[in-house]
């Protein structure tokens, strides 16, 4: 088995990579794939608690790459889910306490055993953007229609291709349709116009995702919400299906919408 | 019902909303960010329009400069190329 290391990326802290390798992950594994998430975010990891396995950690990827821990220990498994795994980036070690090299290493030990591995890159272009690219197959970058994530999303697009990660793909998050009908917020095809590479997929504004978060599920494990919506498609394309977009007019059906103020009613 | 009427006329003035700014902006930007991140690109360019013009024109090209300028809504690519001298007989 041969399996494809996927980098998540934006450049821009905040425009939610973990959100993405969390919910990819799981739906990904919802589709009967092997799957491993590795927090590269070190010093500052987050792919933990956004998953709700902070209790659970032992072992962190600084403990497996300096050679103290083997892999197997050190890997989370994700009881909800047959075939989730996660490694956790260290909390307390520096951003140098891996190297490049070693991340390659750990990538394709990783790539024996797994159909994905998703990389969870940290923000920012320094030593941890470097390390979290450079057992990459391909990328996925991030971004939200605003202009200081667009033009980073541009600066790390030239930066991935430089390094010669030729397959990269766009995820637009948080787009608002009732701004963007109202001419206030950029849409799909300015933003892939000005960036020039593919689209992977849309996700739509969903309050869902902070909910999700609070209680450490990934969206996608919620059917009614449709950010979850949106992440299952894009699961759905990484694992070579055709699948259509989630369309965006936001005018949701009355029943949804009742089942949706019921569901929050009942929480 | 000042502010109100402010933003009538505002909304009136800027048809098509604040995307378009946004629009305009980022692709400013992306401009000057494109060629720093790249300066081999002016460097080639450079090159280029020096071995054309010279079929031509006589120029000195150690003073030659060409830069990226931010126009109002516009990139301009700038050359400054002093010449020397116009060649004979050509056309």
């Amino acid at each position: 088995m041969k399996g494809k290391v996927i980098v998540i990326t934006s450049g821009k802290g905040g425009v939610g990579k973990t959100t993405t390798t969390a919910n990819l992950g799981t739906a990904l594994t919802m589709l009967g794939r092997r799957v491993v998430m590795v927090d590269t975010d070190i010093g500052l990891r987050n792919l933990d608690v956004v998953m709700g396995l902070e209790n659970r950690i032992v072992f962190d990827i600084v403990d497996v790459v300096t050679g103290g821990t083997k892999l197997k220990q050190a890997l989370i498994k994700d009881k909800r889910f047959e075939g989730l795994y996660l490694l956790p980036a260290a909390q307390t070690k520096e951003k140098t306490a891996v190297s490049p090299h070693q991340m390659k290493t750990l990538c394709n030990e990783l790539k024996k055993e797994f159909d994905f591995v998703l990389v969870d890159c940290p923000a920012g272009i320094e030593q941890g953007f470097k390390n979290a690219i450079s057992g990459a197959d391909e990328a996925i970058v991030v971004a939200v229609p605003e202009v200081s994530s667009v033009r980073d999303a541009d600066g790390i697009v030239g930066l991935l291709e430089a390094a010669g990660l030729n397959k990269n793909q766009l995820i637009i998050n948080r787009i608002r349709p009732r701004m963007v009908k109202r001419g206030d917020m950029m849409d799909i095809e300015d933003m892939i116009d000005i960036l020039s590479v593919d689209l992977l997929g849309v996700v739509p504004e969903d309050e869902i995702v902070i909910v999700s978060t609070n209680k450490g599920e990934p969206a996608v494990m919620d059917t009614s919400s449709r950010a979850g919506d949106a992440y299952r498609r894009i699961a759905r394309r990484l694992n070579g299906e055709e699948v259509s977009m989630l369309p965006l007019n936001h005018s949701e059906g009355l029943m949804n919408k009742f089942r949706r103020m019921f569901k929050m009613a009942s929480r | 019902m000042l502010r109100f009427l402010n933003r009538l006329f505002s909304r009136d003035r800027d048809k098509g909303g604040s995307k378009n700014v946004a629009m305009e902006r980022l692709k400013l930007v992306l401009v000057h960010d494109r060629v720093n991140a790249c300066p081999q690109l002016l460097e080639a360019l450079k090159e280029d329009l020096i071995r054309v013009i010279r079929e031509y024109i006589e120029i000195d090209e150690t003073a030659l400069d060409i830069t990226f300028d931010s126009m109002e809504n516009t990139v301009a690519l700038v050359a400054n190329i002093p010449v020397l001298k116009i060649k004979k007989g050509l056309v």
